[in-house]
């Protein structure tokens, strides 16, 4: 999930009788599963959400490149590295797609990058912590990778047309990236006793951030039901989370791996794997800026965009220059 | 020398050649100056590491001890490496590393050419492959050299400087030696002096068109192709990349 603590403009669901008709209209086409386009009415807050939303979304899988790409140079064979760079490439795509869609709500992809460069938007917790061994890359691709699935597979049925478009298309990406993923740290789990002890370093360091990648528990997340209403969300945070949870254990078993929660326990009542919580002052910590990485990786994103000024300033000028000329010529 | 080793000795040229390029352009990843940018950065290397596995398994096949391209490519030592010195200077800024790249598309765009014609169907069938891949990365890397040379004074001055530090690197591409007289006579590949010409035509258009001023020296830094001394950059690159490799010997990944 690349999108959490998204602020509606409001708490809790405006009441049918307080909606203008137009809005009625706009809630009953919601209602019947038929998706919003951008030439739709929407009402400005559904708007300045998405936007939110999709633009935080856009903004993790360019920040994302960074932690992978801290990777690449080191990766330890000519096929990894392809690998890694297809994903890391991959990942700038989804950007740009998700980039193009907050475009078709009226919010340009210089606005957005700026207001990450300021502070004022954010992008997904996970990307602010390390990767320090080379089995992160697997776990990142498959406990990172696959979190982002279980959000985004949710996303396609998500009401705007082109973000359930833009979910479909990634979603493929992203399920080759976690199959990808795993098999790396597969590799390494039934690898040398180093490698093992490097797979279980990854997933001891990944599990609780990947955990966090959901949001907030459901009882504390409050900006959920708007949202679910108009269906820019169509699960809860921790239903999500379960989800993933139930998933990812007999794959942390199947690698022959140690737990990284002793608290983790099949629950035949539930149906369920038991876990325990994140630690949510961490989580809490990290959005407001303090975790290991922030402030490194917005350094390095705003340090691209303003060592490229100079590069964007150039091709601009010169496709004006051909256009003149074009003119001219005419 | 035998043909075979000089058979091995071309191949490493060629599979050097991509997989440093590739290392280099890969180092860009996620600072690129705008998205699109980095995605194409991101396809260069792939496409480039791809071309290395096929160079380097080729490699290791002539070379009959058993090595996978990926032996050939993390556990060798500078002195072993064979790619030209220009694709191992550091990257410098963007302007650098689309000048480097572009310089390097031209030269490998004629020479692959020619190799479609290689009397080893296997090299021929590498070609066939790369070449594709290696037209698009020129088209692109001119047209991106010919935006900054002719877009603002200030892209104008950085793609010069770019031109004026990486030209001495040019000539290395087109020197002939034993190596090369072997691959000839044997119908391998085409001798490097040879593609000169219809290089510097090409160079000479496209820098044209990009306003920039060929330097007049054709004065060449030599030693990477036949090993005899790479820059001090490559070791550091070494370093870095065949890590694992060299801390964890033995592991499969």
């Amino acid at each position: 999930m690349y999108a959490q603590m998204i602020k509606t403009a409001r708490t809790g669901v405006k009441p049918r009788e307080e909606m203008s008709e137009q809005e009625r209209a706009f809630q009953d086409k919601i209602d019947a599963g038929i998706k919003i386009e951008p030439r739709d009415w929407m009402p400005d807050d559904y708007r300045a959400t998405l936007i939110r939303q999709i633009g935080q979304h856009a903004h993790s899988e360019v920040v994302g490149q960074l932690p992978e790409g801290n990777w690449i140079t080191r990766a330890p064979t000519l096929e990894r590295k392809a690998i890694l760079l297809a994903k890391v490439q991959d990942e700038a795509g989804h950007g740009l797609y998700l980039y193009s869609a907050a475009e078709t709500l009226g919010e340009s992809r210089d606005e957005l990058i700026r207001l990450l460069h300021e502070g004022r938007m954010k992008y997904s917790s996970i990307f602010n912590y390390p990767t320090l061994n080379w089995a992160d890359i697997g776990a990142v691709g498959w406990l990172v990778d696959g979190a982002a699935i279980i959000n985004q597979v949710a996303l396609q049925r998500t009401s705007y047309g082109p973000y359930s478009r833009a979910m479909i298309r990634i979603c493929k990406e992203e399920s080759f990236h976690a199959r990808q993923g795993y098999h790396a740290i597969m590799k390494m789990a039934f690898g040398t006793p180093e490698q093992k002890k490097m797979a279980q370093d990854a997933v001891n360091r990944l599990w609780f951030p990947a955990l966090m990648m959901f949001g907030p528990s459901d009882k504390d997340s409050v900006h959920s039901e708007q949202s679910m209403a108009w269906k820019i969300k169509v699960k809860t945070n921790d239903e999500l989370r379960q989800q993933f949870v139930d998933q990812t254990v007999p794959q942390i078993e199947y690698l022959g791996l140690d737990l990284p929660d002793p608290n983790i326990k099949w629950n035949e009542e539930r149906g369920h794997y038991d876990f325990s919580d994140p630690d949510w002052s961490e989580f809490f910590d990290v959005i407001k800026g303090n975790g290991p990485c922030n402030v490194d990786r917005m350094n390095a994103r705003r340090k691209a965009w303003d060592d490229g000024q100079w590069v964007r300033d150039g091709l601009l000028a010169h496709a004006r220059k051909k256009a003149a000329a074009k003119v001219a010529a005419e | 020398m035998t043909r075979d080793e000089a058979f091995l000795q071309f191949l490493l040229r060629m599979g050097d050649n991509t997989l440093i390029l590739g290392h280099r352009v890969s180092e860009w990843c996620g600072h690129a100056p705008v998205l699109e940018e980095d995605i194409a950065l991101a396809n260069t290397a792939l496409d480039l590491i791809g071309q290395t596995q096929m160079w380097l398994g080729l490699a290791g096949e002539v070379q009959g001890e058993g090595k996978s391209a990926d032996d050939l490519a993390f556990l060798r030592d500078v002195w072993d490496f064979r790619n030209v010195l220009l694709v191992e200077v550091p990257n410098g800024d963007f302007g650098r590393t689309l000048m480097r790249q572009f310089l390097f598309d031209a030269w490998h765009s004629i020479m692959l050419g020619r190799l479609l014609k290689s009397s080893d169907e296997r090299v021929a069938a590498i070609a066939e492959k790369a070449s594709k891949e290696v037209a698009y990365h020129l088209e692109r890397s001119g047209d991106t050299v010919v935006g900054l040379g002719d877009g603002t004074e200030e892209s104008h001055k950085r793609m010069q400087e770019a031109l004026d530090y990486l030209w001495p690197y040019v000539g290395e591409m087109f020197a002939s030696d034993e190596v090369d007289a072997e691959m000839v006579a044997a119908g391998i590949a085409p001798d490097p002096t040879g593609l000169r010409e219809e290089y510097d035509a090409l160079v000479g258009k496209v820098l044209g068109e990009a306003t920039l001023t060929i330097p007049d020296s054709r004065f060449a830094h030599k030693g990477g192709r036949d090993g005899r001394m790479h820059t001090e950059h490559l070791g550091h690159l070494l370093t870095e990349m065949q890590w694992l490799q060299r801390a964890y010997p033995g592991a499969t990944w």
